[in-house]
């Protein structure tokens, strides 16, 4: 293998998540008219404004190594209290109040693991049990009607072409990238998942960094929480159940090690992308829900085999070109 | 049959379209000492770890006692008798050392016989001249013991050639004479050793033959007796080095530093001394004898139990890292792997991390040309090998891993500034322009040097405070430090009595 073709096969490995999303797309404008169309195209992105949001704050706290489990359950308590709130409160205060209490719940995950050394899977498991049962007992077990009308612009208006949530989405998606590409903060972040050690014996408080994460993950899963009530005007306490998988689905498609310390926005952004695709392309098709399932782990393998794959695993692909060119 | 154990004809191997290794050919015979020798980033462990199925090679051949072998993956390797130490510790944290000493034959049985593995493991490691306990933690040993066990996991397999990386970096002068004779004896079954070593001195003590590696392509051959030291860092670096250490200056710059009485209970006591603005203070000692814990104590990375500390004359209380930082108070920690590089990281992430405050601009982002202006001008003035500023630092060489450690820390302009082990894996080139370095910098700021390379705190310091379990049982001034006195005051009080 010549030097350059060595670089291309490098470069696809690398951008694998951007390859597979454009294999899917493709796939998918092929086997449906409608997919293309305005409306699909709209609808699709805002179905995954929420996942998205909540997906980026997932990705920050696998970046230093920990796991988020209480995302969902922190939406749930989000819809629950905006729409508790907004029963006397106006829009801007509940949103405000609300946003306030996943922080809290947050900074609470994030001192489990920073100041009380507790595993992340574990502290923020506590926190997606208690989560759900405040959710559940703060509803009193069922849902809450919302009569806001700016709760309602926010899940059906546009801003010009684009629908409210993908646009707070992509604020978000955007102000994140800078965070962590061009900032100290995001670096420091970053390091933390590689080597945390060496990381604090730079004089860096990396408790700071991993309260941090999870305070934003907690802010970012309330967000997705206002955003998928505002669908339906609904607070309801039983909300994004399992949640918290699809956002670490989304990450892992994305690219991200599990173990820290790497993985890239954009490619998070792919990640829900293509989640988001795969079910409404098969939504389209009339495939049945039990199904999808079963196609959406398939693709979690493919992707993340994808980007395991070293440059010497791929002599079988040369062999395979070498037999088709002697036919 | 012939005498030859192994040869390597016209190996190649390059990393994304950049060759590391040029045509390089290698005879080893059967019972010697090969040494394998190069600045960093010429290709040694590259070449290592080709022979032994770590890497792929593009193209050449590897013929074992006659014949030629295809070795593809570490496990091949390990059946052809090719037993490794690496560079980086290959050992597992949360396992016993008995367990990580036969991790592989571990994995072949169902059932584990522990009693038998321990005393297994008590064998191997006595035969090798040591001691340690084979149900302990590998995460909680020494960095030395944990050498050993990655030595003696090497044993393990019935090795016809044995290869070590570089192991004495982090052996005290006395382990590493524990080593040779264990060198010897594997020598006398007919096993073939290639020893990669930085230290010279060592070469000439134990290689039958050296090979010189620069930039990828075999220098020469030579045999021990026909080369001296001169000619052998002639053939690394293609220049001759006259001085390794600078000359010495001594200015009397105002206290730095005062450290009164610190004590962590069971593993250092007592420990007071000083350092000036413009000094190097060396710190000698066995490995254990607390001189790193006493480095972690001073920077906030361990608690202490008593004792104070007067930064510039003000007392201080230093009980974390950040606060160390904050009272510029910088410390290179001995071990690169584990607490100093990130290696996942870029060179550039890694040299800048403890100066983002400095690379921000005004509106708080990270500023690329501020970020690359400093790093250029390290890489420059460290002559650190690295294809870009954006290379991850795994694919550096050892050595260059640590020069970008080092310029991380020459960045923060410290006023005081400890190194441990400075210069460890680092080629004598490197070295002697690190030294070279380090007394610039003491200029600007006092110096604390930990080394167990006896020749480097011999070399560089001003003064030498010498640790023997745990305590400073001497500081010595000028003219009396020497090998002799540093010894003297080392060793432990029971074996000077006898
Ligand atoms: N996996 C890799 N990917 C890309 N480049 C690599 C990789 N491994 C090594 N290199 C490059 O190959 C060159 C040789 O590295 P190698 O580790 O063999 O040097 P070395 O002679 O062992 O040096 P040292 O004495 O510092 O250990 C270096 O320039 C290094 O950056
Ligand atoms: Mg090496």
């Amino acid at each position: 293998m010549t030097g350059r073709k060595k670089i291309l096969i490098h470069f696809f490995v690398q951008n694998s998540t951007i390859i597979v999303f454009i294999v899917i797309f493709c796939l998918a404008s092929f086997s449906s008219d409608v997919f293309l169309s305005n409306r699909n195209i709209t609808n699709l992105l805002r179905q995954v404004a929420a996942l998205s949001v909540v997906s980026f704050g997932m990705l920050l706290v696998v970046l230093t190594g920990g796991i988020d489990l209480s995302v969902g359950s922190v939406m749930a308590v989000a819809s629950v209290t905006f729409a508790l709130a907004n029963a006397t409160l106006g829009f801007f205060p509940s949103l405000f109040l609300t946003l306030l209490v996943c922080l809290v719940m947050g900074m609470f995950s994030g001192f489990m693991v920073a100041k009380m050394n507790m595993a992340p899977f574990i502290a923020t498991l506590a926190m997606m049990i208690i989560g759900r049962g405040v959710a559940l007992n703060a509803a009193n077990g069922s849902p809450i009607q919302i009569k806001d009308p700016i709760l309602t612009l926010l899940g059906r208006g546009y801003i010009g072409a684009i629908p409210v949530p993908v646009f707070a989405a992509f604020v978000t998606f955007v102000l994140l990238y800078i965070m962590l590409h061009y900032t100290a903060p995001g670096r420091i972040v970053i390091a933390v998942g590689s080597n945390e050690k060496a990381v604090n014996l730079t004089g860096i408080k990396v408790d700071r960094y991993k309260m941090l994460v999870y305070s934003l993950s907690g802010v970012l899963a309330g967000m997705g929480g206002v955003l998928t009530t505002s669908r339906t005007s609904v607070g309801s306490p039983i909300l994004a159940e399992a949640f918290e998988l699809d956002a670490i689905a989304a990450v892992v498609i994305g690219g991200a090690s599990l173990a820290g310390g790497k993985g890239r926005i954009l490619n998070t952004l792919f990640g829900v992308v293509i989640l988001g695709t795969i079910s409404n392309i098969m939504n389209l098709k009339d495939i049945p829900g039990y199904n999808q399932l079963v196609v959406k782990g398939l693709i979690i393998v493919i992707a993340v085999y994808l980007q395991g794959i070293q440059l010497s695993d791929l002599a079988w692909i040369k062999k395979i070109t070498r037999i088709l060119k002697s036919n | 049959m012939d005498s030859n154990r192994l040869e390597l004809l016209d190996v190649s191997k390059s990393f994304s379209g950049v060759p590391v290794l040029k045509n390089v050919s290698v005879v080893v015979k059967r019972g010697e000492v090969h040494a394998l020798l190069g600045e960093n980033g010429a290709g040694k462990s590259t070449l290592i770890k080709i022979l032994s199925g770590a890497y792929r090679k593009d193209s050449g051949k590897s013929i074992i006692d006659g014949r030629e072998v295809n070795i593809r993956d570490p496990f091949e390797g390990k059946r052809n008798g090719i037993g490794v130490v690496y560079q980086e510790f290959t050992l597992a944290n949360d396992l016993t050392v008995a367990e990580n000493i036969f991790l592989d034959q571990l994995s072949e049985k169902g059932f584990i016989h522990w009693r038998s593995i321990n005393r297994k493991a008590v064998g191997i490691i006595k035969d090798l001249g040591f001691e340690i306990n084979p149900k302990s933690l590998v995460g909680e040993l020494s960095v030395a013991n944990k050498q050993i066990v990655e030595i003696a996991k090497a044993l393990t397999v019935q090795a016809k050639i044995l290869v070590l990386d570089e192991p004495t970096t982090v052996l005290a002068p006395g382990e590493v004479k524990d080593l040779f004779k264990v060198i010897k004896k594997i020598k006398e079954r007919g096993t073939s050793i290639i020893y990669i070593s930085h230290r010279l001195p060592e070469i000439f003590e134990i290689a039958d033959n050296i090979t010189v590696l620069k930039d990828g392509e075999i220098v020469g051959t030579r045999s021990v007796q026909e080369v001296d030291m001169d000619q052998l860092i002639n053939m690394m670096i293609g220049r001759s080095i006259s001085n390794l250490f600078p000359e010495k200056e001594y200015h009397n710059g105002e206290l730095v530093c005062e450290v009164k009485e610190y004590t962590r209970k069971g593993i250092i006591e007592d420990i007071s001394f000083s350092v000036r603005k413009g000094e190097i203070l060396g710190f000698a000692g066995l490995v254990g004898s607390g001189r790193s814990e006493v480095m972690r104590a001073l920077f906030g990375a361990d608690m202490i139990d008593k004792g104070t500390l007067f930064l510039e004359g003000r007392k201080t209380t230093i009980d974390n890292t950040s606060k160390a930082l904050k009272n510029k108070i910088a410390f290179v920690p001995e071990d690169r792997k584990e607490e100093g590089a990130i290696l996942e990281n870029s060179v550039a992430i890694n040299m800048t991390l403890a100066i983002l405050k400095r690379i921000k601009n005004k509106l708080g982002f990270l500023s690329s040309s501020s970020e690359n202006k400093y790093c250029d001008e390290m890489i420059k003035k460290f002559n650190i090998k690295t294809h870009s500023l954006q290379t991850l630092m795994e694919n550096l060489s050892g050595g260059n891993q640590q020069k970008v450690i080092l310029a991380k820390w020459f960045l923060t302009n410290a006023k005081l500034l400890i190194l441990d082990e400075p210069t460890r894996g680092v080629d004598v080139g490197a070295k002697s322009e690190i030294y070279e370095l380090i007394k610039e910098m003491a200029k600007e700021t006092g110096i604390i040097i930990v080394s167990s390379e006896m020749m480097e705190v011999i070399g560089l310091s001003h003064r030498v405070a010498v640790m023997r379990e745990g305590r400073i049982s001497k500081i010595l001034e000028k003219d009396e430090i020497s090998e002799v006195n540093i010894m003297k005051n080392a060793v432990p009080m029971e074996s000077v009595e006898i």
